[in-house]
Parts: C-alpha cells; structure tokens; sequence
C-alpha cells in the first residue's frame, strides 16, 4: 500500500494572531509553525499502516522552503518521503488541485488528510481533492482499518458515529480518534538524523484555479468585562431577563 | 439564476439550522434580485420552508437517498444547480455540510468558503466575512468562479420569518452504484439526545470535575436545560469522557447561544473552539483562571457546590416558567 499523508503548516495553536500590510496579510512575526494536528492525527495512523502492514508513507506539502522544518519533522516521525509543490497556497481549490496533480503521478492507493487545517479553518482539500480525482471520500475520520483493497472507517457524526466501507483507492479527512493523543510520537535523535537524509523533492506548480482570495482581515471585537455573581439566583435572573438565553 | 439551499433535515423533520440556511438564502436572493430554491431529502414538511423566504422546494424522496451519502448527495445537489441555474449554493455547517460541500465544489469548479458569519457585503465581487485562525479572526473572502458555494456558520445568521408562496416538486436526480461506492455499514447514535452541533445550550466539563463520576451533576445540569454535554480535551484523553465531547481547537467548535463552563481554565485552545458561543457562563473555584476573561457571567467558587444549586433554581425556574 503506497500512502500519502497531506501536511499542512500552520501556527502553533497558543500563536497570537495578527494581521500586516493593512490587515491583509497573516503576520507570521514571532509565530512557531508545526504540523497542522489534525494531520498529525492522520501521519501516525500511516506510520501504523507502516510498522503492521509494509505500507509505504510520503508526505506533501503546498508551500514554498519556509515549510522544510515542518516536513522535516513528519518525515524524522517515520515518513518515507517528502514532496514539496513549490507555491504559497492561495485557497483550498488551488492546493487540492497541486495535490491531485502530485496524487496522479505517484500511483497512491491512499490519501490521508487532516478534517482542517486550525488557520483558515476550510477544511475543503480533502473532499475537494478526492472529487477531482473521483476517489472514494471519508470525511471526519476517527478510525481505519484496511485489508486487501478495502477499507472500513468510522466517521464522526453530530451526535454519534458512522461505520463505512470503501474500496482503495480512497481520501479521507482525519482527526483526533485515528489514533489517541498518547499515540502521538514525538521525533528522537535518530529519527531527526535520518529525516535529515530522506528525499525531500521540491515540484513546480502546475497551472491552477484560484478560486476564492481572502482580501481583508479583522480580529474580533474586545469582550466586555465579565459579570461576577455569587448566587446562583442572580445568575438565572441575568442569564433570563439579560441574555435571553434561557 | 437562482440561489440553491441544501435544506438538512433528521427523521424526515427540518433541523434548526434548515431553517437559518434557507433565511440566509433568501437574503442572498434577494441581494442578487432572484429567488431562493431549496433542495431536501426525505423531508415531511418541505411547505415550512415558505415561511423563511424559499419560493420552490426540489424534494427528494428516493429510498436509496433515505440515509445521507456524501457523494450521492453531492452529485443530486449538482443536478440540481444545474436545472435551476443556481449561481450560489448554501449550506450548514453541520458535519453533513461539511462533507458534501467540498464534492460539490470540485464538481462545479466552484470557489467554497465555510464558517460565513454573515449576508455578502458585496455581491459583485462575491464577498463574505468568515471567522478563520479558529475564531481568533475574521476573514473577507472574495470568490471569483462563476458557481460559489457558501457554508453558513451555525447560529451566526439566526432564523428570519419572509413568508413566500411556496411549491414543491418532486425531484429524482439520475444516480448511478458508483455514486454509492462509499457504504455505510452502522450508524451509532444516542437517541434523544441533542448533539453539540444541533445544541442551543451546552454544558461542559473539565479537569476541575476531578473524575468521570463526577458528571452526574453535568449530565442533570444539562437535562434540565436540553443542552448537549461536552468536556475539555484532557478529560476527554483521559477517557472520564467520549472523544465525542471533546470541544476546542481540535475538537468540535461550539457555536451555541449558551456555552457553560465548569472547572475548565480557559486554555487558548479551548478558547478558539467555543468563542464562537453567544453567552459563557464560567464556574471556577480559581479567580485568576483565564477563561473570565472570556466570559460574559461567572461564579467564582467550588464548582461542587455551585452546581447543585444552579440545578435546583433552574428546576424552579423551568416549573415557573413552563
Ligand atoms: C495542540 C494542542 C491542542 C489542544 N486542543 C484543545 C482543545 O481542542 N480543547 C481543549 O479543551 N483543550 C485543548 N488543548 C489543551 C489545553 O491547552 C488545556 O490543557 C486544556 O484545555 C485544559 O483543560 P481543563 O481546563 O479541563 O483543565 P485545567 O487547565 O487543569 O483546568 C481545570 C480548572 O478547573 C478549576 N477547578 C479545579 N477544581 C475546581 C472545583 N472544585 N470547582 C470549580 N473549578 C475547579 C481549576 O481552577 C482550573 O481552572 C490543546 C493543547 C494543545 C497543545
């Protein structure tokens, strides 16, 4: 089985978020960026399929060298392989689209993606991806099982959980459940020396559709400062007569 | 042109959140000077639509469309923008929603923009404000494709009344095996139980509530109430609780009217989840923990004591105001 693991690179979730050049543009000053962690999820779920079933694992990346450091730790994690499609990514359209191109050429039975990247939350590319290439689609994935050419997942759904077959080759949306928090390897000294080894092929773009574009950026609003009660009383009044909530 | 709306409904009955897609809708609509098309699977009622702005329901009722397919779905959607010109398609942001829309949009070479907050500020350019950095920001988007696809974020829009003469027709879109190839094997739910998703009010615990016997409380707080229950991610990687109720940054976002925190501090992460929540009430024994200064209401003490008694005011305050 070949498998190709998406990784996004995004801030380190406790990042503060600013905004330069007139608010268009995320300000990356001073922000760490690491392995979008819904992919990670997914990246150790591959390195399973790897250790109990051979599975070859490369790792794809939209973005131009700043991403190295994030590809180099998924591959000191085990990853085989890295492919870096040399491009800032735009929207989600353009990155599925470099991915599928990338996917075509490499002949790969399974697609591990991340449910969303935690920057711009579109969580698109899997479902996206999976369409241009017209393979099989599991989004929210939460467990994955495959033997022979078939694959059995659950998928998270409002309110429970959904079991579904499906045939390889075969994109899915991962998160948090494809293996548990402990799960999570971090990189030992070994590993991050043979990262250091490991092909890392940088690919040009292909021509792609940018199909939205963000053109501006806002921060919320400030809070107001909260209401502190001591009864229980007062705090059903306010939450009835104020916030209409209940 | 037409503006098309994926109308979701559980059951054969319209959820909430059909509702406030099809209010969206129409303010779309009427914004681009057309009308609002709503497309529904199984669905008893489609006529309730009328009453948020939808002129004409495509009704769907194939056996095989009985339990939701994203593909199948998608590719109904499809034949659907097609025969009604729609240039704009709605949706939710429920994990259905969520699943089909992006199908749909390498289908219609469309640009698809989730989490939308509010009506487009422009319609030429298509422009639409979208939370993004996990609610930590906002975000203009500009889609330049000729189809656009619009994810409307739970609870942000609201349900507006815009009575329409309505008609429905039935519609049976050409599906092939092939656009089932993705089987469902079992669908395991709690029944009665309100998701977080679907949850106007939810309740959720963390590390602070020592135990997973503890949630007793949690769990009467929140039947009182009809909320759903959710929790913190350690308490959740501890295993006190699902995976399922695990809210936050990695885990589900919570978009309700009411989100009521108990022994949670307030972590970042746990932060950019729930933000999006119009009213957080925080219980905490510590006075410095970061999560009031997120809040709109709290009580500093033992959540042990606290919560027993906000169940009983809350019992009389039901029994008042039944
Ligand atoms: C990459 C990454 C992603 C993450 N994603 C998420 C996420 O999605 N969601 C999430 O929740 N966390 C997430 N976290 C974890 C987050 O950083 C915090 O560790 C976590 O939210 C803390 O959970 P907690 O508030 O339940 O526990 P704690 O931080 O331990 O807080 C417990 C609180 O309970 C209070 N308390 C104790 N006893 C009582 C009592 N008797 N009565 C009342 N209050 C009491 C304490 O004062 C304290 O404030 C993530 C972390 C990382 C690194």
């Amino acid at each position: 089985m070949k498998i190709l693991v998406c990784i996004s690179n995004v801030p380190d979730t406790t990042s503060k978020i600013n905004f330069t050049e007139g608010d268009t543009q995320f300000d990356t000053n001073g922000v760490q960026f690491v392995i979008n962690p819904n992919d990670e999820f997914g990246l150790t779920r591959a390195m399973w399929f790897k250790e109990k079933q051979g599975a070859t694992v490369h790792i794809a990346t939209v973005g131009d060298a700043s991403v190295e450091p994030t590809m180099r730790k998924a591959l000191a994690i085990g990853a085989d392989e890295g492919i870096r499609i040399n491009a800032v990514p735009t929207d989600g359209f353009f990155v599925a689209e470099q991915l599928a191109h990338v996917i075509k050429e490499g002949a790969y039975d399974l697609i591990i993606a991340g449910r969303e990247s935690i920057d711009y939350n579109g969580g698109m590319v899997p479902g996206i991806l999976a369409g241009l290439l017209g393979m099989n689609f599991v989004n929210t994935c939460i467990g994955l099982e495959v033997e022979g050419d078939t694959a059995t997942a659950l998928r998270e759904i409002d309110g429970g959980k959904e079991k579904v077959t499906a045939q390889l080759p075969l994109v899915i949306g991962g998160q948090k459940g494809l293996v548990e928090e402990s799960d999570l390897k971090i990189p030992n000294m070994r590993g991050i020396m043979m990262a250091r080894k490991k092909a890392l092929n940088v690919v040009e773009p292909i021509g792609a559709t940018t199909a939205t574009a963000d053109k501006k950026f806002e921060k919320p609003e400030p809070k107001g400062a909260v209401k502190l009660t001591e009864s229980v009383d007062e705090l059903v009044e306010l939450l009835h007569t104020e916030a209409k909530v209940i | 042109m037409s503006v098309l709306v994926y109308t979701e409904s559980e059951n054969g009955k319209f959820k909430k959140s059909a509702f406030e897609v099809a209010s969206y809708a129409k303010s779309v609509a009427d914004q681009l000077g057309t009308s609002a098309v709503a497309i529904s699977f199984s669905a008893d009622e489609n006529n309730s639509l009328g009453a948020y702005g939808i002129s004409k329901v495509l009704s769907v009722s194939n056996d095989q469309l009985n339990s939701f397919n994203a593909e199948a779905y998608a590719k109904a959607i499809a034949e659907a923008v097609e025969r009604e010109g729609a240039d704009v398609v709605v949706f939710s942001s429920s994990s259905n929603s969520k699943y089909t829309a992006p199908l749909l949009a390498a289908k219609l070479k469309a640009g698809y923009v989730p989490n939308v907050v509010e009506s487009p500020s422009s319609t030429a350019p298509f422009t639409v404000k979208r939370t993004a950095f996990s609610n930590k920001g906002f975000a203009h988007t500009e889609i330049s494709t000729a189809k656009k696809i619009v994810g409307v974020s739970n609870n942000s829009f609201g349900i507006i009344e815009n009575s329409a003469d309505i008609t429905v027709e039935d519609f049976a879109p050409a599906l092939s095996d092939g656009d089932f190839a993705v089987q469902s094997v079992e669908v395991d739910k709690v029944a009665g139980k309100v998701s977080i998703a679907d949850a106007e009010i939810v309740v959720s615990g963390g590390r602070g509530l020592k135990g997973p016997e503890n949630w007793g409380m949690v769990e009467e707080l929140a039947e009182v109430l009809g909320a759903a229950t959710a929790c913190s991610k350690p308490v959740s990687d501890m295993g006190w609780r699902p995976h399922s109720e695990h809210v936050g940054q990695t885990g589900k976002p919570v978009a309700s009217n009411l989100y009521i925190a108990i022994g949670i501090s307030g972590a970042i992460q746990h932060l950019a989840g729930v933000s999006a929540s119009k009213t957080k009430v925080v219980i905490n024994n510590d006075p410095e923990a970061p999560f009031f200064k997120a809040a709109d209401y709290g009580i500093v003490g033992d959540a042990f004591e606290v919560v027993p008694q906000l169940i009983e005011k809350l019992r009389e305050f039901k029994a008042q105001n039944a």
